[in-house]
């Protein structure tokens, strides 16, 4: 193998290991719209899209607006036999605030509601300078990583399956009407679902790194040793 | 991005055997003896089967806590003041009941999600975590990597039945005629999954590609 000034064995530089099978790779400058995958596990490392910061600032938005209207609006509308109960999740919230389920509660809250409303803004915080060029703001680093901390935990998608279970279980008890705050988590679907495609972790932590973010290992104590 | 060996057929050079550790986290890569990634922050653990006790742990708890959750009642409906009747609805209940009522694909979604796929994790993940860092040939790998990538997939979707309790509990409060309320099973069945997706976002998939597995580490 040639020795170049690509990378360095001896700190890392340059370097990227696979996180799925810890396999080395040389980072290499990609064109947009390539994909590059692990040589041994077949994991896509890196797909850098034109214009993706910019398309999941957009839908990091779009998903805010969503969610705040989720929660506002009224959810689903039930009524039997004269008595009705339209409710929006706030109101639900509301109504468990003193009850022993109240841990339940605001954990099935967070998990559809405050969790993607944070992801959203937290990503637009790493991506908003990144996309315009400027220095990424002091916690950067540490916000992308969170965001994709909570990726598993974020269940809007999962929500509202468990809602379609719900309305036929409920269908033969009372009439059941859906609300506009349960289409908006319908289109949180699709946002999520265009959001993963233009998600590339491996582009995003590049560009906070070479956007000036202190990450080099410090000083190569050993210029010259190759490992 | 390409291997520094080149050769995509031949022996991949990990970064533990280069002496270097990768950031699991963003892919960065550090010298061994470097604790915490200066990139993401994330901090770096080593592929060995010490990380498996958190695995372990969590599955642990994962599995008691689905005992109660299959046990006790996910739900307590009560009609007409319960002059009409009070009914109890484990997991499994639960589900004979959407039988009964003849919605036969929304019955089996709830018992995929509620019975099959939390069962099918705890043996999964048992199974991952006991061959983890066994030697292993390429293809066997690849499935192991494809049974954890299922897993770490499918483990969120298990929560359904914790929504469909919460929905309908907030639905159903219509006084008189009928009302909804959640049982201790959906507490503890909700515990039960957050605990395996933990479990499983503990394990490192790096082991599964580790040929050889540091014996002595594992006491």
């Amino acid at each position: 193998m040639e020795r170049d000034d690509r990378f360095d064995l001896a700190t890392g530089r340059g370097l990227m290991a696979c996180p799925r099978c810890d396999a080395l790779h040389v980072e290499e400058q990609m064109d947009l719209g390539e994909t590059a995958r692990c040589v041994r596990c077949g994991t896509v490392m890196a797909k850098p899209r034109d214009g993706a910061f910019a398309q999941l600032i957009a839908l990091s938005f779009t998903s805010m607006v969503l969610l705040v209207g989720a929660v506002f609006f009224p959810f689903l509308e039930v009524s039997t036999m004269g008595f009705g109960n339209a409710s929006s999740l706030f109101d639900v919230a509301l109504a468990f605030a003193d009850g022993i389920l109240l841990p339940l509660v605001l954990a099935v809250l967070a998990m559809i509601i405050g969790l993607p409303i944070f992801r959203a803004f937290l990503l637009l915080y790493t991506l908003v300078p990144l996309a315009q060029g400027r220095t990424p703001y002091r916690h950067a680093a540490r916000a992308f990583r969170w965001s994709e901390v909570m990726r598993p935990w974020s269940m809007a998608e999962i929500f509202v399956i468990g809602t379609a279970v719900a309305l036929v279980k409920v269908a033969g008890l009372a009439s059941v009407h859906l609300g506009p705050a349960f289409w908006a988590f319908c289109a949180l679907i699709f946002v999520n679902l265009a959001s993963r495609a233009f998600m590339c972790q491996t582009s995003i932590w590049d560009a906070i790194e070479d956007a000036g973010m202190a990450t080099e290992f410090p000083a190569d104590p050993r210029p010259g040793v190759d490992g | 991005m390409s291997a520094p060996a080149g050769d995509h057929q031949g022996p991949v050079l990990t970064a533990h055997r280069a002496g270097l550790i990768g950031c699991h986290s963003c892919g960065r890569v550090w010298p061994q003896d470097q604790e915490q990634c200066n990139r993401c922050g994330a901090h770096l653990r080593p592929p060995d089967r010490r990380g498996l006790q958190a695995v372990w742990a969590w599955w642990l708890a994962g599995l008691i806590a689905y005992i109660p959750a299959n046990v006790f009642p996910m739900m307590r409906t009560q009609t007409f003041a319960g002059l009409a009747g009070n009914s109890e609805a484990t997991i499994l209940g639960g589900v004979m009941e959407l039988i009964h009522y003849g919605s036969y694909d929304i019955a089996i979604i709830v018992f995929v999600a509620s019975i099959i796929v939390p069962v099918g994790k705890f043996l999964a993940i048992a199974w991952l975590a006991t061959v983890a860092g066994r030697p292993a040939t390429v293809d066997q790998a690849h499935t192991r990597l494809k049974v954890y990538e299922v897993v770490e997939f499918i483990g969120r979707w298990s929560m359904i039945d914790v929504f469909v309790v919460a929905i309908l509990s907030a639905l159903v409060q219509l006084g008189f005629v009928a009302s909804i309320h959640p049982g201790p099973a959906a507490v503890s069945f909700a515990l039960s999954v957050a605990f395996t997706m933990l479990s499983a976002q503990s394990f490192d998939a790096r082991l599964i590609w580790r040929g050889l597995p540091l014996r002595s580490s594992r006491a």
